[in-house]
């Protein structure tokens, strides 16, 4: 690989890596897991005067459950990491559920979930997972911290609202105020293949109702798709046929899916339709059994 | 008590040969040794002094006139030695070289580029940085011409005319060739009871090597050779090549093929980047580099099949096939490129039907010029005939479901017969040998035939889409006997040559070249079994044209066929002059010496001998007079015949209706390559080779959109599969030796992929057959089997690729 010429930096403190972006007025480049940014080097696609490594800061390796259930995940947390967390496996049914699809274990071993989330691919599975558990990132720049919503956060296809000095140094999915629910499926050709498409769900239950709903998907459109309409339409119920069959409808609606060698915009489309269905109808039986 | 004496008292015991690594032995592969030490010495290894760096400018158009290079920005940059565009070529008259089919193909574009990827200037600097740097730099005006992406558009009236650099040519058809009976088959046809009818596509696939190509040039102004080390199958017709085209003394060239990380046929062409590579170090009087990057490799080189076939198969009602016909219409891109014996336009596509006992049959085959990369080399099959097994079996599926027949029995019906060898097809090979049925047999048994018929209509009845596949295939294998099979002329035999040293070690070099076949294990097996040297006494060396037999190199299975069988031989000489010596140790005649593995010994007096390596010392240090020192021979092997191996694989799988996803249950191989040398290596090549069937079937292809732009030109969406999707495959063997191999062994390092995705193919479909599906082309991906099973439709995979 040869890409073009640049800097490298590998700062041992927040502060310095913030100064070093800072000193590069936009030219610059955080690198975290590298799985997508030294791919986009190597195709000389990205041509960054610096990157910046934050491999060496202290203390954002971290996955953590607070006593209210929130989770914090550091910036160099890596997939993998999060694959083999058991308070992820045991309280967080969905992001459970997509990493064992993201990538392949060999990347999942080095990419981490604030970098793919940063990347905004609209076929990447972190920005899906984390709009439909409501949750944010933690910016970190010269004006200190500021929390932004992931919904919020990708505005495009590998667009973000970071400003150029800001290091996203966290992410974290609120406490859950009811019984936490959810699922992930993605139709990919081939393990650690992108998604062709895929949903994210994330639902609390109060009382057998539903009283938080999440749906986001991803591979269907320009960016992360946020299917809110889809979303409104199960809350109060307790998935019974009519409200998952609105659910999927709407995702389907939602979704602005491409035509390419993957398949035609109507088979996306009706594979959205699918998983949603799917992944609702396992949480019913879930809750059927519990009851 | 009288005892008879025992006729071998004082007889050393008899040498175990599995123990010392001979024929039947599964010994572990000696290459892997250095392999898995990360200790290979492949070409990007090498660094010599002074070697400067090349990188290729590639087009990102399809089709375009060039009105422009402006190279001079990339000339202000540090470090750059020299640029070479087509027009410079063109002073050297290397702008255009001659390809593998008596074509020629640009070297560096002069006039048009014609596929996107094409190679339009090169430059050479001190660093691989700067040569991209430099190649980023240098500006090129198109003016854009419309692309041609199949041959429906190559043929249509009005089509811009690819080559219009060829003298004469008036249209995008690069041949038109036929093969068989016409009349007869016509005839035949008139008095069929069903005639079976199929249209398919086998779509652009790439043999991808997990190394890419490339070459180190270094020419040498003081001794006037040319030195290259280059990824190449065949390093001596890479030489032939080079002495022709570069017009340099052939004596004064020297090809080496280092270690090399795979080839499946893509190593076998000349690249235009080993030519400009070469030509810059006569140039800078420098070694110089050329690594091809994985897009490079992709876009560019040899690919493998893109057939369109319209197949008909004409049957009594009884089921028994009367005749075939087979059209097919082939894109080879904007330079015919195939390499493949110069006879054979469309390869060896005539070795369809071969294992059935088919009076008549008749083939017309076109290829077109389209704006795609050059090549139609042999992936991992023996030219052409992976198309030929997978049309064939497909062929035969849809003739069975039109007879109404069951698959098995269909194919029962219409094998050729065990004592029916030698059989002469309907396409005029002759195969050697085969026990069709016992292997269809056997595979209906391991994967219980029967019972999962009845699965299958149970599970149909709860909407649940089970399907079985039987695909089965037989190769021409060990191209392969001079009257019939040359390249650019040269005739297609191969060669050994053994050294016996006096300790009685050994060197075995050859024509051939290892790509991870593991040659460097069993070819030391085949000395071992024919002289009784351990294995582990006998080192193999190929790949260097200055110390190698002159040999036509590795693909197209036919290395232990022709090779294989040139080392049997040359063993055989060398076992010939140390029967002499032996006479000459044990002071008898020569008629009165007798042979047992590893050892010479006085007839019926056993334990009166001397030891294969006793021989070779007295060859260098007491021969007998009248004897040329030394213990060492030469084979140059001309087959008789292609070795014909055989295969029945059969496949299960689940489809799920509501996404077409589609699973593999179960895959049961029986293959029959005759005699195995190493299990161990065969089973390693049917594991790898279903796992290629496997990859076409469901994933693998490159097409394009109707730009012309490839898809399919980087790991994102050229997909190889890997362990965690990749079935888990059952292997069993049958053994019928080839009656005129030196040790019975056939061909078998292709089989699996030639016969394999038939067997994919024809159980998905299987399983969606009661809808009136007949075919799905490869790649199976999910949207397309959806298609099929919803709109109960046929579904073509043709590019251009379907956009909004
Ligand atoms: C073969 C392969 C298959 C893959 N398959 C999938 C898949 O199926 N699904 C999927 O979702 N992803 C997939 N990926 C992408 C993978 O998940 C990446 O790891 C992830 O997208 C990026 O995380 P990273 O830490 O590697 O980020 P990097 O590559 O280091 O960075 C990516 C981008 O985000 C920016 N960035 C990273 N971290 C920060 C930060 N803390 N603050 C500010 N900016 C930051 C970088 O500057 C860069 O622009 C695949 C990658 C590969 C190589």
């Amino acid at each position: 690989m040869f890409p073009g010429r640049f800097h490298y930096a590998s700062p041992r403190a927040l502060d310095e890596a913030v100064e070093l972006l800072q000193k590069a007025e936009g030219e610059g480049k955080v690198l975290a897991g590298g799985q997508s940014l030294i791919p986009l080097l190597k195709l000389r696609f990205a041509s960054p005067s610096i990157l910046v490594d934050i491999n060496n800061l202290p203390g954002l390796d971290y996955i953590k459950v607070e006593s209210d259930g929130a989770f914090r995940i550091g910036a160099l947390a890596r997939h993998g990491e999060i694959e083999r967390s058991d308070d992820i496996a045991r309280l967080q049914p969905t992001a459970a559920a997509a990493v064992p699809v993201v990538a392949d274990p060999i990347v999942r071993s080095r990419g981490t979930l604030v970098g793919s989330v940063c990347h905004a691919d609209p076929q990447g599975d972190w920005a899906a997972v984390m709009i439909a558990l409501d949750g944010s990132v933690t910016a970190y720049g010269p004006e200190g911290k500021r929390s932004i919503m992931v919904k919020d956060f990708v505005t495009g296809p590998f667009q973000n609202v970071l400003s150029y000095p800001e290091i996203a140094i966290e992410a974290t999915i609120p406490a859950p105020k009811g019984d936490v629910a959810g699922g992930f499926l993605k139709l990919e050709r081939r393990v650690g293949d992108f998604a062709t498409a895929g949903a994210a769900i994330g639902l609390e239950f109060n009382a057998g109702r539903v009283s938080r709903a999440g749906i986001a998907l991803t591979g269907v459109g320009g960016a992360t798709v946020n299917a809110e309409a889809a979303a409104e339409a199960l809350m109060n119920s307790s998935l019974g046929s009519d409200a998952v069959m609105r659910a999927a409808d709407l995702a389907a609606e939602a979704s602005s899916p491409k035509s390419d060698h993957r398949g035609s915009a109507d088979y996306k489309r009706h594979i959205v339709h699918t998983f949603v269905r799917r992944i609702l109808a396992g949480i019913a039986t879930d809750q059927e059994r519990a009851a | 008590m009288t005892q008879t004496a025992d006729p071998r008292a004082g007889a050393p015991a008899p040498v175990d040969e599995i123990k010392i690594g001979g024929l039947g032995a599964s010994r572990r592969r000696v290459e892997d040794n250095r392999f898995l030490r990360g200790k290979g010495n492949y070409f990007d290894d090498i660094v010599l002094p002074g070697m400067l760096h090349m990188e290729i400018l590639r087009s990102p158009m399809a089709h375009a006139r060039i009105k422009s290079i402006d190279a001079s920005r990339a000339w202000a940059i540090p470090g750059v030695r020299l640029i070479l565009t087509g027009e410079a070529l063109a002073t050297r008259n290397l702008g255009w070289m001659p390809t593998l089919s008596y074509d020629t193909q640009a070297v560096l574009a002069t006039d048009k580029v014609r596929f996107q990827g094409q190679e339009v200037a090169a430059v050479i600097a001190d660093d691989p940085y700067i040569a991209k740097d430099a190649v980023t730099a240098i500006q090129v005006e198109y003016e854009p011409l419309p692309p041609i992406v199949n041959p429906e558009q190559a043929v249509a009236p009005g089509a811009p005319i690819i080559r219009d650099d060829k003298l004469g040519q008036t249209d995008n058809v690069v041949f038109d060739w036929e093969v068989g009976d016409q009349a007869g088959t016509e005839a035949a046809f008139a008095t069929a009871d069903v005639v079976s009818r199929l249209q398919l596509h086998y779509p652009r696939s790439h043999p991808c090597p997990l190394e890419a190509c490339g070459a180190i040039a270094d020419y040498d102004r003081a001794t006037g050779k040319l030195t290259a080390y280059l990824t190449s199958q065949a390093p001596h017709i890479v030489r032939a090549a080079v002495a022709l085209i570069a017009e340099l003394p052939e004596h004064q060239i020297r090809i080496i093929s280092p270690d090399l990380g795979g080839g499946f046929g893509n190593k076998v062409p000349i690249y235009p980047g080993y030519v400009v590579a070469i030509l810059a170090s006569i140039l800078t009087e420098r070694p110089v580099k050329w690594v091809e990057d994985r897009t490079g490799n992709l876009i560019s080189t040899g690919f493998g099949r893109d057939v369109y076939l319209d197949g008909q198969v004409a049957m009594r009602k009884d089921g028994k096939i009367l005749a075939v016909k087979m059209n097919t219409l082939s894109d080879h891109g904007a330079f015919f490129a195939d390499a493949q014996p110069s006879k054979f336009k469309i390869g060896l596509m005539h070795s369809a039907f071969a294992s059935y006992d088919i009076p008549y049959a008749h083939m017309a085959s076109r290829g077109v010029y389209t704006t795609k990369a050059p090549g139609g080399v042999a992936y991992r099959c023996s030219f052409r005939v992976t198309e030929a097994m997978f049309f064939q079996e497909r062929m035969v599926q849809a003739a069975a479901d039109d007879a109404g027949i069951d698959q098995a029995e269909f194919r029962r019906i219409n094998f050729v017969k065990d004592d029916d060898f030698p059989h002469r097809t309907p396409y005029g090979f002759l195969t050697d040998s085969g026990q069709y049925n016992k292997c269809l047999e056997l595979a209906l048994k391991e994967i219980d035939y029967e019972g999962f018929l009845k699965e299958q209509a149970e599970a149909r009845k709860q909407g649940r889409l089970l399907g079985i596949g039987i695909s089965t295939m037989t190769e021409p294998l060990g191209a392969g006997n001079s009257r019939e099979y040359d390249i650019l002329g040269i005739k297609m035999f191969d060669s050994a040559e053994l050294r016996v040293h006096m300790t009685g070690k050994a060197m075995l070099r050859t024509g051939a070249k290892t790509q991870g076949q593991g040659h460097e294990t069993t070819w030391a097996q085949i000395v071992a079994h024919e002289l009784g040297l351990p294995a582990e006494d006998i080192v193999v060396e190929e790949g260097d044209t200055d110390t190698a037999p002159f040999g036509m190199g590795t693909y197209a299975s036919r290395s232990t066929p022709v090779a294989g069988a040139a080392i049997a031989m040359a063993a055989r000489k060398v076992k010939a002059k140390a029967r002499k010596i032996a006479a000459h140790l044990l002071e008898v005649s020569e008629e009165d010496v007798e042979w047992e593995l590893g050892r010479f010994y006085v007839r019926s007096q056993p334990a009166r001998g001397v030891s294969i390596q006793e021989t070779a010392l007295a060859a260098y240090s007491n021969m007998p007079d009248g004897l040329e020192p030394g213990l060492e021979a030469v084979s140059y092997y001309d087959p008789p015949n292609l070795t014909w191996p055989f295969a029945a694989y059969v496949c299960t799988v689940e489809i799920d209706p509501e996404t077409g996803v589609w699973d593999v249950l179960r895959f049961v191989a029986v293959d029959d390559c005759g005699v195995r040398i190493n299990p161990l290596i065969v089973e390693g090549q049917i594991q790898g080779g279903l796992t290629e069937a496997y990859a076409m079937a469901s994933m693998q292809f490159i097409t394009f959109d109707a730009d012309g732009n490839c898809i399919g030109s980087n790991f994102m969406d050229y997909l190889l599969p890997t362990a965690w999707e990749t079935p888990g495959w059952e292997l069993h063997e049958v053994v019928t030796p080839s009656p005129h191999h030196p040790i019975g062994a056939k061909g078998v390092g292709e089989c699996a992929t030639v016969g394999g995705p038939a067997a994919f193919v024809n159980a998905v479909v299987n399983a969606l057959s009661h809808l009136g599906v007949r075919n799905i082309d490869m790649p199976m991906l999910p949207d397309r089997v959806y298609e099929a099973l919803t709109k109960r439709t046929d579904v073509s995979g043709a590019p251009p690729v379907k956009t909004d």
